[in-house]
């Protein structure tokens, strides 16, 4: 029950991170998930700048896969996330799952991805042809959570 | 000294990332500081007033009845989005 928690300003390479979490002859399926900075429908994205609160991120990281540990029979977690400033098609998260079957994998992943979204303490601000803005919270971010309850 | 940190828009809008508050032994909850802090700055008023600000004590996300006492960090932040 391995965890891998990350808060870097660098790049990560999913290919190592993949290898790392398929270790365990135990775990038959490993799930990953990488969010990617999206280009922006309204405006031209120039970058994006991912502030955190240091100290805490890597708290509530730890608390949300230990959460998801609890609630499903897992093998090794690693959750990274990056900081700092971002070009548009950068890789911004990763989440992995090594599990013994891929029902738990899945499930354990949308559930750190949730929880990220709604718990840990990052924000996004966008600088764009137009100007610079803070993201907004969504709204379908909070509802999501609700099915875990 | 109960130490206070704001982040991302809020401490942009406050021009102000850190400050410390005496809380003279008192034990207060994080909304009495928002409150206090509030009635110290026409100019922090409406930022501090916003009802989606979310609270951390000692860096757990808390609701903002959760009491604070000096050598407590207590942070403010507009809602998380990571990811």
């Amino acid at each position: 029950m391995s965890l891998r928690i990350v808060v870097q300003q660098p790049d990560f390479a999913v290919a190592s991170e993949y290898e790392r979490l398929r270790q365990d002859a135990r775990c038959g399926a490993v799930v990953t998930f990488t969010g990617l900075v999206r280009e922006l429908a309204e405006a031209e994205l120039l970058s994006m700048t991912l502030e955190h609160y240091p100290g805490m991120t890597e708290q509530a990281l730890t608390q949300i896969a230990t959460a998801a540990q609890q609630r499903w029979q897992l093998g090794a977690v690693t959750i990274i996330h990056r900081v700092g400033t971002l070009l548009p098609n950068e890789q911004i998260v990763f989440v992995g799952v090594a599990s013994a079957h891929r029902a738990a994998g899945f499930a354990a992943g949308e559930f750190i991805m949730d929880y990220l979204k709604n718990r840990a303490p990052f924000w996004k601000k966008e600088h764009t042809s137009s100007g610079e803005y803070w993201v907004a919270a969504k709204v379908s971010d909070q509802a999501a959570l609700k099915r875990w309850q | 000294m109960l130490k206070i940190l704001f982040f991302a828009a809020l401490r942009e809008r406050l021009g102000c990332a850190s400050t410390n508050l005496d809380l003279q032994g008192q034990v207060l909850t994080a909304r009495d500081v928002l409150n206090q802090l509030a009635s110290q700055s026409t100019q922090w008023q409406p930022h501090l007033a916003d009802t989606d600000l979310l609270c951390a004590v000692n860096q757990h996300l808390v609701p903002l009845s959760h009491p604070v006492t000096a050598g407590d960090e207590l942070a403010f932040f507009p809602p998380v989005t990571g990811g």
